[in-house]
């Protein structure tokens, strides 16, 4: 893969990332602020399926599968042609709209930077905090051991 | 012929009415709301969604309050549901090694990269009851130790450079993993199938059997290696897309468990390896787990089939708690038939068992008589 191709690949990849980790709520919101416009042809659901969760046996052995989780996935077609996918865990309709609208204009030049800036560079900084915020509780639960020299030498 | 018996309808529809009215209860008393379930009974939640082997905290938790707590009917209600769903695909397996860990802890090594972190442990409390919480006391924030991130590889991999451990279940390459929610079981059946099962099988059952293993019914020296609990990302690929589509996170705990073995015929003296991994957080299912799936190992380790959690078909077969309310339960539904013609045949074999008691004894009367 040329090096342009898998970027662009990495930076949709890392747009539809933030999009599932995010509350509907808040993209709905930052969309309104951001004045992105929402008008797509739904070619394909917002629809609610399973997908099945593997893990590996030991950690990192032959795949298993664990069990289920709830995902609601989305495709839709831009005025302009764009075709955009969504994909998340949960049953949130709305949010797959939402996110495959979004997938679509990030591959429109015309809206790409809007989408960069206003959407998901805001949902990313909450997705940090959030998961900074988490790490640095989790770590002050952290053991240190130390050593008690006792009796006399 | 056979007559059909109508009725109870109403009564059904009655009780039905009247189990809703129980469940909400006093109407002074404010209802539940779904996401005070899921935030303030979160490991009830998280038992449903792993013994109903669906990940959605929101279902899990309508799930309890419609089985008014009831764990095992709210896991029935969430297995029933999963069935109305269609399936997207399968995941690529979870990378636990690349966990956002909210817990991680070892019996075997005390300094580990990454360290011991116990996270929201009830570990060390003192298990009294907490008046405070009753009242509704407030709640202080967590303590916050900003530190660099350091990265937390697991235990197995950090003892597998002496050889002296085994390494992680292998299968062969074009082994596809099996699926008990697609096939039929079928004994003997391979490892992965039996940890679909264990990940979804009753807690409490998987815990006798794990502690039946301690108390010597196929002993097998267990330490824990880890325990790690925390968020893994999960990723499918999907046609549409040149790239595995990222679809959240979800919550873990994996227990990686060390048996020592001395060897036998057809592996050599080392540590051997039970593994756990279920959804939410639940290390005492995770840990139970992987005991179970260590001593049903016993046949491929060359050791003796002695105790019930060695034995595949028992431990197996009677791990789902649905299927296993299912049939005890059913017991209570009308069998008034087979009843009826059960009571004709005692009936029948009774009155013949007395004939020939009262033969028995007019042959013995005679004999003395004779005598």
């Amino acid at each position: 893969m040329r090096g342009q191709e898998a970027r662009e690949q990495a930076g949709r990849k890392a747009l539809m990332a933030t999009l599932a980790h995010a509350e509907a709520d808040e993209i709905a919101r930052l969309w309104n602020e951001a004045g992105l416009p929402s008008e797509a042809e739904l070619l394909r659901g917002p629809e609610t399926g399973l997908v099945t969760v593997r893990g590996r046996i030991g950690g990192g052995g032959a795949p298993f599968n664990v069990g289920e989780a709830t995902v609601t996935r989305a495709t839709v077609r831009l005025p302009s042609g764009q075709v955009g996918h969504s994909y998340a865990l949960g049953r949130d309709k709305g949010k797959a709209r939402l996110a495959a609208i979004a997938d679509a204009l990030w591959q429109d030049p015309a809206h790409r930077e809007t989408v960069e800036t206003k959407l998901a560079a805001p949902l990313r900084a909450a997705l940090n905090a959030a998961r900074e915020t988490r790490r640095v509780e989790t770590a002050a639960t952290k053991v240190d051991f130390f050593t008690m020299v006792r009796g006399e030498d | 012929m056979y007559v059909a018996v109508k009725g109870g309808e109403a009564a059904i529809a009655n009780a039905h009415r009247l189990l809703a009215d129980r469940r909400r209860g006093d109407r002074s008393v404010p209802a539940l709301r779904l996401n005070q379930i899921v935030e303030q009974l979160a490991l009830g939640v998280d038992r449903v969604m792993s013994e109903g082997s669906l990940y959605d905290r929101e279902l899990a938790a309508l799930a309890v309050v419609q089985a008014r707590g009831d764990m095992i009917e709210a896991i029935f209600l969430v297995r029933a549901y999963r069935t109305t769903l269609p399936r997207f695909g399968y995941t690529n397996p979870v990378d636990t090694g690349a966990m956002q860990v909210e817990r991680r802890i070892s019996a075997t090594y005390k300094d580990l990269p990454g360290g011991q972190v116990l996270g929201p442990t009830f570990d060390y409390t003192h298990r009294l009851l907490d008046p405070e919480l009753a009242a509704g006391a407030e709640v202080e924030a967590p303590a916050q130790r900003p530190v660099e991130a350091e990265a937390m590889p697991r235990v197995s991999a950090i003892l597998a450079h002496e050889g002296l451990i085994e390494a992680d279940g292998e299968m062969p390459l074009d082994h596809v993993p099996g699926d008990i929610t697609r096939e039929p079981l079928q004994f003997p059946m391979a490892r992965d199938i039996r940890l679909q099962a264990l990940s979804r099988g009753d807690e409490g059952f998987l815990l006798a059997l794990g502690y039946s293993t301690q108390r010597g019914y196929a002993r097998n020296h267990p330490f824990v290696g880890e325990v790690r609990i925390g968020e893994v990302e999960l990723e499918l690929d999907v046609p549409e897309l040149p790239f595995p589509v990222p679809l959240g996170s979800i919550r873990v705990t994996e227990c990686q468990m060390v048996n020592q073995f001395k060897g036998s015929a057809k592996a050599p003296p080392q540590f051997t390896r039970g593994y756990g991994l279920v959804f939410g957080q639940s290390e005492r299912k995770a840990m139970a787990m992987a005991l179970c799936d260590r001593a049903l190992r016993a046949g491929e380790l060359g050791e003796d089939v002695v105790a019930a959690a060695q034995d595949e078909e028992f431990v197996i077969s009677h791990s789902d708690n649905v299927q296993a309310t299912g049939f005890v339960e059913h017991l209570k539904l009308p069998h008034y038939v087979d009843f009826q013609a059960e009571l004709g045949l005692v009936r029948r074999m009774r009155a013949e068992y007395e004939a020939r008691q009262n033969e028995d004894k007019a042959a013995e009367e005679k004999r003395e008589a004779a005598e």
